[in-house]
């Protein structure tokens, strides 16, 4: 088995298409070009493999990552929704846009998006331990980023835009993690439970790494990235709902 | 403080002639009702939960406990609870949590609905002298087989038979995740499910690492908080279920207080000590039925269409027709689960007011399915309130293809059925994380009780089969004709589709 694979989508359905994904990875394959891909969803769900790097090459369906533990995927073309769903490891490079729900519950490994995000970016993220997941995006997040994270770091820059979040529900019922925002974020934007500091020099440090990667990804100057004033939201507390409830 | 506090629920009495002062009911007791004063053991009545703890292991038999009768000024609207509902919130602005089942006496539809029994006109069966066929599968079933002659007499299937879980009985347990139980009890029904053929769910919290050797009678749930979910974890199980809704409480999500969640727990489920575990009502990638069927099909990609992926609903009005949508989704079975299923927390006011009786959701479900050609397809699972093997046969006679129960395996291992589960210091050392409560449970013990109990519930319902002449399960499902009403409305029995007794 040769250590490169290409793998032609065109008119395959995503079974299919994932088996030999599969096949190529057991077979001992080291990077899977799949060309052609229109639309197919869920590629690499569930995939493992540490040492796997992939190519995508066009615009791929819904889920693509989902679950997946360990490789490497680029892919060449805008995403679906939720790229990166429940991701337990890896990477996951776009050279684009994605659509909502990206990085959804996201546990671990790391996401790149060059561009915009849809709704409900990174909502419900979570860490344990050494798994702690890391989205970072371009450009423009829509409504209801980071909702309910639990833990992992969100980074939105907003490159060529004026905001890098200009709308509601950012971090409601947040309760993990931190969301790193390029720039201000008007305070009415903030969801219930989350509150927005000014980043500081050891916030710059912990970023910085994952900055430099999405530059390194995309080609950009993380130094001109990071010149810029992060706004950083974080839990207002580690228990939302704590007063919520009376014993009956 | 004008409220000023309220009238106590339980009196605990102690015969001062049989207690020898052994103080067990003060080391028994998790919430701090006993203690001993002098040659006394004086009870602090206001903390008592009624859990009977003290009273089971009591060797004199010197405890005894009763309900207070109302003492507030009678009212048939202003009932007891409804005033201290009110007191307790307007002491506190809050929601009132609650545990248990559905609290509220609502009629119980099984219990207006009786069986059939064979006499002459055709003969009833002997479970002891005839074969009884109480296996069931559960999964996608095809609309129709081919075969393949390969020589005279021999064939094979050509039809591929989509992966299903195979049943020695149609009772399974049904989800309640570590976290909200205890890992002991967790194992005891794990061990008893192996044992009796049958599956049992893990809830939401994970799979704990001493499960694993039960994997093959485990279906994972993965929820909206997708505690614990990573492939290995969709890979261990022997199916998948989406918990969309639970019927204790529709429509919204669960919350384990971080205090639960103690290491182990934290660990299973993949979240740091003592944060709050918080399953928000949505899945946020679930909008529309469409979306819920891509998570069905992202499962089965993931997991190489190896196991079968169910979605568990709370029966609520439109049960029907969602159910219909879950069934042309790829799932595999639906899970609907009544209004009086338990939960270790909910809000009271859902818990007692939201929801519909699962009898009527089954009937509902399995008619919707019929009319569309699809019932064949997809297996129905029922859930909610089930107290005995009555009430399964009663539920697969209105079109259940098996049941789920819960709090009733739970009673097998001492739960008093109390509903002060979201305290954590369930004294049976089943709601609650306390090592020094769970170690209560020897889990063998526990585990032979809730096999024995499911054995019973199976023996009876060969009994019951036979008597209406029937000897399989699979005869007996949606098997209306075997149901007559009793005092049940008009427009209940259109819903149910039964006859009327005499009739």
């Amino acid at each position: 088995m040769p250590d490169t694979i290409t793998i032609d989508a065109k008119d395959m359905h995503y079974t299919p298409l994932n088996k030999k994904i599969r096949e190529a990875v057991n077979d001992g394959a080291k990077e899977i070009i799949i060309e052609n891909v229109l639309g197919q969803r869920f590629i690499g769900n569930g995939l493992r493999g540490d040492d796997v790097e992939i190519k995508v090459k066009g615009v791929p369906g819904g889920d693509i990552a989902m679950f997946m533990s360990g490789p490497h995927v680029t892919v060449y073309g805008n995403c679906d929704h939720a790229p990166g769903n429940t991701m337990d490891a890896g990477v996951l490079v776009i050279h684009g846009s994605s659509g909502d729900a990206t990085a959804h519950s996201m546990r671990g490994g790391e996401v790149y998006v060059r561009d915009d995000i849809g709704y409900r970016g990174g909502i419900h993220m979570k860490a344990y331990h050494e798994k702690r997941p890391v989205l970072v995006v371009g450009g423009q997040a829509k409504a209801f980023l980071g909702e309910y994270m639990a833990g992992g770091i969100l980074i939105v820059l907003g490159m060529n835009q004026d905001f890098a979040v200009n709308e509601r529900g950012i971090g409601s019922g947040i309760h993990g993690g931190m969301i790193f925002v390029r720039g201000d974020v008007d305070e009415n934007l903030l969801g219930i439970g989350a509150k927005k500091e000014q980043a500081d020099m050891d916030d710059l440090k912990t970023i910085r790494i994952y900055i430099e990667k999405f530059a390194d990804y995309f080609g950009f100057d993380s130094d001109e990235i990071l010149k810029s004033g992060f706004t950083k939201i974080v839990p207002a507390s580690a228990r939302p709902f704590a007063n919520k409830y009376c014993w009956e | 403080m004008t409220i000023g506090s309220t009238p106590v629920k339980y009196r605990i009495k102690i015969d001062q002639d049989l207690c020898m002062l052994c103080e067990r009911c003060i080391e028994n007791c998790s919430y701090g009702v006993f203690r001993r004063e002098g040659q006394k053991i004086v009870p602090d009545f206001r903390k008592c939960t009624a859990c009977h703890r003290c009273i089971a292991m009591c060797p004199r038999d010197a405890i005894t406990l009763e309900e207070k009768p109302n003492d507030y000024r009678s009212h048939p609207l202003w009932t007891r609870e409804a005033r201290e509902a009110i007191y307790n919130q307007a002491n506190s602005g809050r929601i009132i949590l609650s545990g248990m089942g559905n609290a509220k006496d609502y009629p119980v539809i099984f219990d207006r609905l009786v069986l059939d029994a064979c006499q002459v006109t055709n003969p009833s069966i002997d479970p002891l002298r005839e074969p009884m066929e109480l296996r069931t599968y559960i999964g996608k079933k095809p609309r129709k087989i081919e075969i393949n002659t390969v020589k005279e007499g021999d064939y094979e299937l050509k039809t591929k038979i989509a992966p299903n879980l195979k049943l020695e009985t149609p009772v399974m347990i049904g989800h309640m995740s570590y976290g909200a139980i205890s890992l002991n009890a967790q194992l005891a029904m794990a061990k008893a499910v192996n044992k009796v053929g049958t599956f049992m769910g893990t809830g939401e919290g994970g799979l704990h690492k001493d499960l694993y050797p039960y994997q093959n009678n485990m279906i994972v749930q993965i929820a909206s908080g997708r505690f614990g979910v990573d492939i290995n974890y969709l890979e261990r199980g022997a199916a998948i279920e989406i918990k969309i809704g639970q019927g204790a409480k529709p429509g919204i999500g669960g919350h384990l207080p971080g205090e639960k969640v103690a290491e182990d727990v934290s660990k299973t489920r993949m979240i740091p000590l003592h944060s709050d575990a918080i399953s928000p009502a949505p899945h946020h990638d679930i909008y529309s039925i469409e979306d819920l069927a891509q998570l069905v099909r992202s499962l089965k990609e993931a997991t190489e269409w190896k196991k079968p992926v169910f979605v568990k609903i709370a029966a609520v009005h439109n049960v029907a027709a969602i159910a219909a949508g879950i069934a042309k989704s790829s799932a595999d079975a639906v899970v609907i689960d009544g209004f009086r299923g338990g939960t270790g927390a909910a809000p009271r006011v859902f818990r007692d007011h939201v929801g519909i009786p699962v009898e009527a959701a089954i009937a509902a479900v399995d008619d919707k399915l019929r009319e569309q050609g699809i019932r064949n397809e997809v297996s129905i699972i029922a859930s909610g309130g089930l107290r005995d093997s009555a009430d399964v046969t009663k539920a697969i006679a209105l079109g259940a293809d098996a049941v789920y129960i819960g709090t009733a395996a739970l009673i097998a291992m001492g739960c008093r059925v109390c509903g002060s589960c979201y305290r954590g210091l369930c004294p049976w050392g089943i709601a609650t994380q306390r090592p020094e409560l769970v170690s209560r449970i020897n889990t063998d013990e526990a585990a032979q009780n809730v096999e024995n109990l499911i054995n019973g519930w199976t023996l009876e319902l060969a009994e019951l089969m036979g008597a209406a002449g029937i000897n399989s399960i699979e005869s007996l499902r949606g098997n209306r004709d075997r149901l007559r009403g009793y005092l049940l409305d008009e427009g209940i029995m259109e819903v149910l589709d039964v006859k009327m007794i005499g009739a």
